[in-house]
């Protein structure tokens, strides 16, 4: 009995060090990724953010209607000029893949940039700086600043759009960010 | 029978014994100084409130006994990002004044590895401080000791609680030498590159919700790629 009692005490250890081993700790839910390839362009993506809904946070200086309502934001004067937003970040068949952060500002040394902090899980981050002048047809271009995971050596233009009317049965949003990335791996030389 | 009862008590006490090994290992990563500290590059210290409830905002799935702040803030319920958890927060600088905002998101790292005592969290930072540009962070942090000597002690207390001086450095990555990536964005960081270490010092906890004092320190060293900074 006691050889036998010894014997549960080695499966015990093994058993629980082959489970931690093999089974994962975390294990991440994915959507599809939906990448389309276009011809002298590169990966394309559409990630989307539908408003009011998608905004979890707007913090602008000196402003008395900031998102959640009760949210405090610091009323120091540093931060007159800027605003920092926090979103959820659909894919475009409107499935919630990530959060993003969004910063402008008015002032220098800032001014004239728009930032984007895109975190997708278990797939990366994308770090995205637009020009603020926006083109004739109101979209910003911009360019991935750099990234982590899939994103890590990728480089590529970005757009970001402001839809105000959105014609969609499928969901309740009044507006739409738009962002639409290009992107491309490192150029690889042939051996 | 009684050779079954033994082969179970035997297991138990096997599964018993292999925790309190993982738990007490000794050889787990405590460490507290970092590599840029004693490299002496000029660094960018900023400090901020690791208390949720203190932060500007804060949010998560929203069944984590650390509530999402403020009150009515949307909460990351969805599939996709039920293992993230997001805050926004003020920084101040090394002599305590407002220097900036930053908006932290950390996720459940795929790589963790409970053998190997860690419990990793992919986290990235978007820092803006207003007069001078701003900047991203992204790291690989580890909470094993955090785990092991601050929330498990405190769900052990009689009272539900943990006080104490608790001081580790967490980011574990992805630089070689433990330290985590800056990309700079705009202003005086445009066009730089560096590291930065992330350092967290908590004085209490509660079983029931969450840190309850804890401060966070990020050392930056950022310099043009390929520069001595």
């Amino acid at each position: 009995m006691i050889k036998t009692f010894l014997f549960g005490i080695f499966l015990g250890l093994a058993g629980t060090a082959a489970l931690l081993h093999y089974v994962p700790a975390v294990d991440l839910y994915r959507e599809a990724s939906l990448i389309t390839f276009e011809a002298n362009v590169g990966n394309s993506e559409v990630f989307q953010v539908n408003l009011p809904h998608d905004r979890i946070l707007a913090g602008i200086h000196g402003q008395g209607n900031p998102t959640p309502a009760n949210l405090q934001w610091p009323d120091d004067n540093i931060f007159a000029g800027s605003q920092a937003e926090f979103f959820k970040v659909r894919d475009r068949n409107d499935a919630v893949v990530g959060v993003a952060s969004r910063i402008s500002s008015t002032k220098a040394p800032s001014r004239g940039v728009i930032q984007w902090m895109l975190h997708l899980p278990a797939r990366g981050t994308m770090f995205v700086l637009l020009g603020q002048v926006p083109a004739a047809d109101g979209s910003r271009r911009g360019i991935l600043r750099g990234g982590t995971g899939d994103f890590a050596k990728l480089g590529g233009v970005i757009t970001e759009s402001f839809i105000a009317d959105v014609q969609d049965s499928e969901s309740d949003a009044e507006a739409r960010i738009q962002l639409v990335t290009r992107l491309v791996g490192p150029q690889v030389e042939d051996e | 029978m009684k050779y079954l009862v033994s082969l179970l008590l035997g297991l138990i006490v096997g599964m018993a014994v292999f925790f309190a090994l993982l738990y007490y290992n000794p050889f787990a990563a405590r460490t507290t100084v970092s590599s840029l500290a004693v490299s002496g590059q000029n660094l960018i210290d900023l400090s901020y409130s690791a208390v949720p409830a203190e932060s500007i905002a804060f949010t998560n799935d929203g069944e984590s006994i650390i509530q999402p702040h403020p009150a009515k803030i949307a909460e990351l319920w969805e599939p996709t990002v039920k293992y993230t958890w997001a805050s926004v927060v003020l920084l101040t600088n090394a002599m305590g004044v407002p220097a900036g905002i930053g908006f932290k998101i950390s996720s459940e790292s795929e790589l963790t590895r409970v053998l190997e005592s860690e419990a990793l969290v992919d986290s990235v930072w978007h820092i803006y401080l207003p007069a001078r540009g701003s900047f991203f962070i992204d790291q690989t942090e580890n909470y094993w000791s955090y785990i092991r000597d601050v929330v498990i002690p405190a769900r052990w207390s009689t009272g539900d609680n943990w006080r104490g001086a608790w001081n580790r450095i967490t980011t574990v990555g992805p630089n070689a030498l433990g330290t985590g990536r800056v990309t700079g964005a705009v202003g005086e960081f445009a066009g730089l590159e560096g590291e930065v270490v992330e350092m967290l010092t908590a004085r209490a906890y509660s079983a029931d919700d969450g840190p309850a004092a804890m401060i966070g320190n990020l050392s930056i060293s950022i310099a043009a790629p390929g520069a001595e900074p």
